[in-house]
């Protein structure tokens, strides 16, 4: 739709027109700021954490361990060189073999959500999953951080609590 | 013929004086929009309704993706 109204305004007679064809979509995957009925409060974005643990698929599970239950987690999510998400070492898996390598361990392709994505379907989907946390992503598949399911039930209720004194 | 841009020549040319319009229905730009834009949705995109923006200053059009 972008390239029809760009050509139209060329046509129409302004000379300096540029299409961001990936659109809103692509801005917020991204987390930038979004305005309207449905701001950037009411998105993952605004409740993320960005001090989850992340390893790389060839770290040793002993190292991972350590590293992940010092920090106080019990999950950690895999990533390569550039930050994409590859798997999650979930409770289970981060008991595996010392000499077992992450690869090994982790399970593949865990499943991701923007930071553009509604904060009551994200809680809705971990319900319904029974998940305590959901990686964010951008559409790059690069980890930006993780939603925790108690941080995002507290923060819907407390904005309906705030719609309610309204 | 218009350049395409990716998000982070957005941003630089918002930090010029460039204008931001999306194209979309009114119905999705009150839902959500970027921060600074106007809304002329592409249905309604005419002399008339371009002269909400100034020709001699960028412009960005967006809509959703690349549908």
């Amino acid at each position: 739709m972008s390239p029809r109204a760009a050509s139209r305004l060329e046509t129409l007679g302004f000379t300096q027109v540029y299409d961001y064809a990936a659109g809103k979509a692509d801005w917020g995957s991204f987390g930038l700021p979004i305005e309207g009925r449905r701001p950037s409060a009411t998105r993952v974005g605004a409740y993320i954490r960005t001090d989850f643990p992340a390893c790389g698929p060839d770290d040793r599970m002993a190292d991972v361990r350590e590293r992940v239950r010092s920090a106080g987690w019990d999950t950690c999510l895999v990533t390569d060189r550039h930050g994409v998400v590859l798997g999650l070492l979930g409770r289970t898996a981060l008991t595996a073999e010392d000499d077992v390598s992450v690869a090994e361990a982790m399970t593949l392709g865990p499943r991701t959500v923007r930071p553009s994505f509604e904060l009551d379907k994200a809680v809705e989907r971990m319900r319904n999953q029974n998940l305590t946390s959901l990686p964010v992503t951008r559409s790059d598949g690069v980890l930006v951080g993780v939603l925790e399911r108690e941080a995002a039930e507290q923060a819907l209720e407390d904005s309906s609590g705030l719609r309610s004194e309204l | 013929m218009p350049t395409a841009i990716d998000r982070d020549q957005v941003r630089q040319l918002l930090a010029g004086d460039a204008q931001l319009v999306e194209v979309l229905p009114k119905e999705d730009y009150e839902d959500e929009h970027l921060p600074g834009a106007i809304n002329i949705p592409l249905k309604t995109l005419d002399a008339e309704t371009a002269n909400a923006l100034q020709p001699d200053r960028p412009v960005i059009v967006y809509c959703y993706d690349y549908q």
